[in-house]
């Protein structure tokens, strides 16, 4: 679909930077006049080298009604549940508080377990299925059957096998059981042993964690990096070391919760800007600025701007051009995690930055992980020299953490090799750009189904809105039944009404393997009648403000 | 065969149904429940719509008469 104003997006950049132009034209949170369509990416066509195509068709309205429906009657069954519960009409299998915690503060009363107890449970079957061989585009699956409908499960003993894996982050194939990373981490496995049992700074430090760290920063385009043995970790546990008490962290409100983990831990005061959104960002910025601390009106010591690459369930990526325009602009730091995108984007797999072709050097705090596209483990953070031997000294997963596995960092190193074509072959060059076709064609093709597609048509993962409570479970089980694994997303993931199925694309998938799959979920979209698509998209940007559920922060 | 496709169709409609109104993840005798407060629903207001509506239409009908200017027809209908 054409997005009004892309034509013009290469005419005529109207704004170097990111402040005047539209200021005038947008101010803060005041939404353009009636009738006239202002597109941010207009504003800022000249900050990009290439075109931004993100949209968000917005839910039909019958399909809200519909979905509010079917939550209204799971909630009174819910409640007739509960109270047969309560008077012992049915057998309680869920958590209750024990007789001598009667009296104190209910610890199951809330939404969220609610939520769990009577909706959840329904369908918990279509989740943390077992597995039974590598994730790569095929994989295992243990068939298991719940008799108590899903309050336990039992296994049959079988093992379905090749099914097509829509659901692993494995973006550049390099999830598999057999090749050159897998013979390179096992000669070191056979050289090292696979564990450390010690810290960095005692007894594990060995020299492939050097030369992994050495790598990653060759391949980032930084001065310096250090690897950490988990992705989670890196960042909560070193956002508090780089902000405390009297800085500021504006995060965006669809941040993993990792980052919202880290920068809670830190003390600092977070505020919370609307996702991918460039002017309540540069509003938060400018409130900052302006006003300082609350009360005491001095200025903030540090102000960090907290942004994922891709969001891994809105499939959006982040506007790292403005971001970065703002962040001069303001004088704050940034802080990018790109655990999705790593690998996944860019042309030479070198992630978000790659991707809009930016120098590496204006994004302060380079986060990612290993997890994804080089399917090992741990996470990284990269930067100049000095904030990298302060992490070394201040950093909790740098001073307490176990060091990485040695076979471990050998499949990091020899994908990372393979990735920047040191592996003397093409195959790590071919991989990307085999993710990027793949991408490219399975979102081209739900679109055309009409299915409503969330994200950015070059980000791998493919959000498929599902909305109603029941075509969620329908959606993974029927999947599973024509072989066939997704992911399945609802609250609190999303937002309640926002239930979606999310396929994470690979290399290693085939067309052949795609074409099957698409089969697949146009014959499932025809029988759940999944395709709401009215072909009406919205930039992100015109996503009205008010709709957000989630927290707000105050002073 | 006509016979046959509309057979599906009911069904797919009635699957449509379900997943709606998520019955489709409810236990048997919720089901049970549910449906039988459903019919119950439909059968009470179409029984009540069977009774009210014609008398209803019916002194509409007499009302729109009334405006329409026979009077007289009404008003003897009335004493009468």
């Amino acid at each position: 679909m054409e997005r009004p104003g892309r034509a013009a997006l290469g005419a005529q950049p109207r704004a170097n930077g990111c402040g005047a132009a539209h200021g005038a034209l947008r101010n803060g949170f005041v939404r353009g006049l009636p009738g006239t369509q202002i597109n941010h990416v207009v504003h800022n066509g000249g900050l990009y080298k290439r075109p931004f195509n993100e949209a968000f068709e917005e839910t039909p309205m019958l399909v809200a009604v519909l979905t509010y429906v079917g939550y209204g009657v799971l909630t009174l069954f819910g409640y007739l549940r509960d109270f047969m519960r309560q008077w012992k009409i049915e057998k309680c299998q869920n958590a209750i508080e024990r007789e001598e915690q009667k009296d104190f503060v209910p610890l199951y009363q809330d939404f969220e377990n609610f939520y769990t107890r009577n909706l959840y449970m329904r369908i918990r079957d279509s989740w943390n299925r077992p597995i039974c061989s590598v994730p790569g585009a095929k994989v295992d699956m243990m068939e298991r059957v719940s008799h108590d409908y899903n309050w336990t499960f039992t296994y049959t003993g079988k093992v379905i096998k090749g099914i097509i894996n829509m659901g692993s982050y494995n973006y550049l194939g390099f999830a598999q059981n057999n090749g050159t990373c897998q013979q390179a981490a096992a000669k070191v496995l056979s050289q090292y042993g696979a564990g450390v049992c010690s810290s960095r700074q005692e007894m594990g430090n060995l020299d492939k964690h050097e030369e992994l760290e050495k790598l990653v920063a060759r391949f980032l385009g930084v001065e310096s990096a250090m690897a950490y043995g988990m992705g989670f970790a890196t960042n909560s546990m070193n956002i508090p070391a780089l902000v405390g008490k009297g800085c500021l962290i504006l995060s965006d409100e669809l941040n993993h919760a990792s980052l919202v983990l880290g920068a809670r831990l830190s003390g600092a005061t977070i505020r919370i800007f609307k996702h991918n959104n460039m002017q309540s960002l540069e509003k938060l910025l400018k409130d900052a600025i302006v006003h300082g601390q609350p009360r005491t009106r001095r200025p903030w010591k540090k102000i960090l701007i907290l942004v994922e690459g891709i969001y891994s369930m809105e499939g959006s990526i982040v506007r790292l051009p403005e971001v970065i325009a703002l962040k001069k602009k303001y004088k704050s730091y940034l802080y990018l995690d790109e655990a999705h995108s790593i690998g996944a984007l860019g042309p030479n797999g070198r992630g978000v930055v790659d991707y809009f072709g930016l120098n590496p050097e204006d994004v302060d705090v380079m986060m990612g992980t290993f997890t994804k596209s080089f399917g090992a483990a741990g996470g990284y953070i990269g930067g100049k020299k000095e904030l990298i031997d302060y992490l070394r000294t201040y950093s909790h997963s740098a001073v307490y953490a176990t060091s990485l596995s040695p076979p471990v960092v050998e499949q990091i190193i020899t994908s990372m090799k393979c990735i920047m074509g040191e592996d003397g072959t093409t195959f790590g060059k071919e991989c990307v750009q085999q993710l990027a076709e793949n991408t490219r064609y399975f979102r081209r093709r739900l679109k055309e189904m009409g299915f409503i597609i969330y994200g950015n048509e070059d980000s791998p993962v493919v959000p498929l809105m599902l909305y109603m409570p029941a075509k969620i479970g329908a959606f993974g089980r029927e999947m599973l039944k024509r072989n066939i694994g997704v992911v399945v997303v609802g609250f609190p993931a999303t937002p309640i009404i926002e239930s979606r199925a999310r396929f994470c694309l690979s290399a290693a998938h085939t067309k052949e393997m795609l074409d099957t799959a698409l089969k697949e979920i146009n014959e499932v979209g025809d029988l759940l009648q999944l395709k709401y698509s009215r072909h009406r998209l919205v930039p992100l940007l015109d996503r009205p403000f008010d709709e957000t559920t989630y927290e707000e922060t105050e002073d | 065969m006509d016979f046959k496709s509309m057979k599906y169709y009911l069904y797919w409609l009635y699957c449509q149904f379900e997943l709606i109104t998520c019955s489709y993840l409810m236990e048997p005798w919720e089901k049970l429940l549910f449906y039988t407060f459903n019919i119950t629903m439909l059968v009470m207001i179409s029984y009540t719509a069977y009774l009210f509506i014609p008398v209803h239409i019916s002194t509409a009908f007499q009302f729109f008469l009334h405006l329409l200017g026979n009077q007289h027809e009404n008003a003897v209908s009335v004493v009468k």
